[in-house]
């Protein structure tokens, strides 16, 4: 019975994992959308970048370049 | 007993799940077969056989892109007669997308769709756009990932050079 319970909890979270699917470069053309962008004025993104770097003492990591193709 | 039955689950599930992931195409592999609808006719990686291939997954969505497509119109013009031809991938997965991006930026090499991404599956573009260099003898000589204007020459002379490995 304990084993049964061990397989089938093993198969659940496999199951579980295998929903953790990752976006292929390919396959990211609703990602590059002008909508999916925080804030769609790219002046403000600066600013707010820069605002940001400062504050943090550190700069980068803030969405990809580029439109998400994951080209840069 | 019980945390080995868990473990074997483990193991089965992570095999599947590895399977499910093609691997990346490398240099000197041999390149994937494709067969895919072209913009006019079919588009047959067997075609090729013999010639010189530039494989380029390209989308309507990538900039990048935009600024690749001159500079392979151009390699089409001057390298095509000498036995070289470049295909354009397109992975949007509406061809109208890709149609719309054609008519602004024009291709005069060949283009092919790829709605459902089964090529690109295969070949594992890392990211928009890719290319592979791909020579005579069916082999990935090079990949090279994205497109600036300061590529151009570093990827002229690889194709000069799998010209000239061919004629050997």
């Amino acid at each position: 019975m304990r084993k049964l319970f061990a397989v089938a909890s093993a198969l659940a979270l496999s199951f579980l994992l295998i929903g953790c699917e990752t976006v292929q470069p390919w396959q990211k053309g609703n990602l590059a959308k002008p909508e999916m962008v925080f804030d769609p004025d790219p002046l403000q993104i600066r600013f707010m970048e820069h605002t940001y770097f400062s504050k943090e003492g550190a700069s980068g990591g803030l969405g990809t370049g580029g439109g998400g193709c994951g080209c840069n | 007993m019980v945390s080995r039955s868990f473990a074997i689950g483990l193991i089965v599930s992570a095999l599947a799940v590895s399977i499910s992931s093609a691997t990346a195409q490398e240099v000197g592999s041999r390149a994937p077969s494709f067969d895919l609808t072209g913009t006019v006719k079919p588009v047959r990686f067997a075609d090729f056989k013999g010639r010189v291939v530039y494989v380029d997954f390209w989308a309507s969505w990538c900039a990048p892109c935009k600024q690749s497509f001159p500079w392979m119109n151009e390699m089409q013009a001057k390298y095509g007669p000498r036995g070289f031809s470049v295909v354009g991938i397109n992975v949007d997965q509406k061809r109208e997308d890709a149609d719309k991006f054609l008519t602004g930026t024009p291709a005069n090499f060949l283009v092919a769709y790829d709605t459902t991404g089964k090529v690109a599956e295969v070949y594992q573009p890392k990211g928009m756009p890719t290319s592979f260099l791909i020579g005579a003898d069916g082999k990935v000589r090079a990949v090279h990932v994205g497109f600036k204007d300061s590529n151009r020459e570093q990827l002229e002379r690889e194709i000069q050079a799998a010209l000239a490995a061919v004629r050997k």
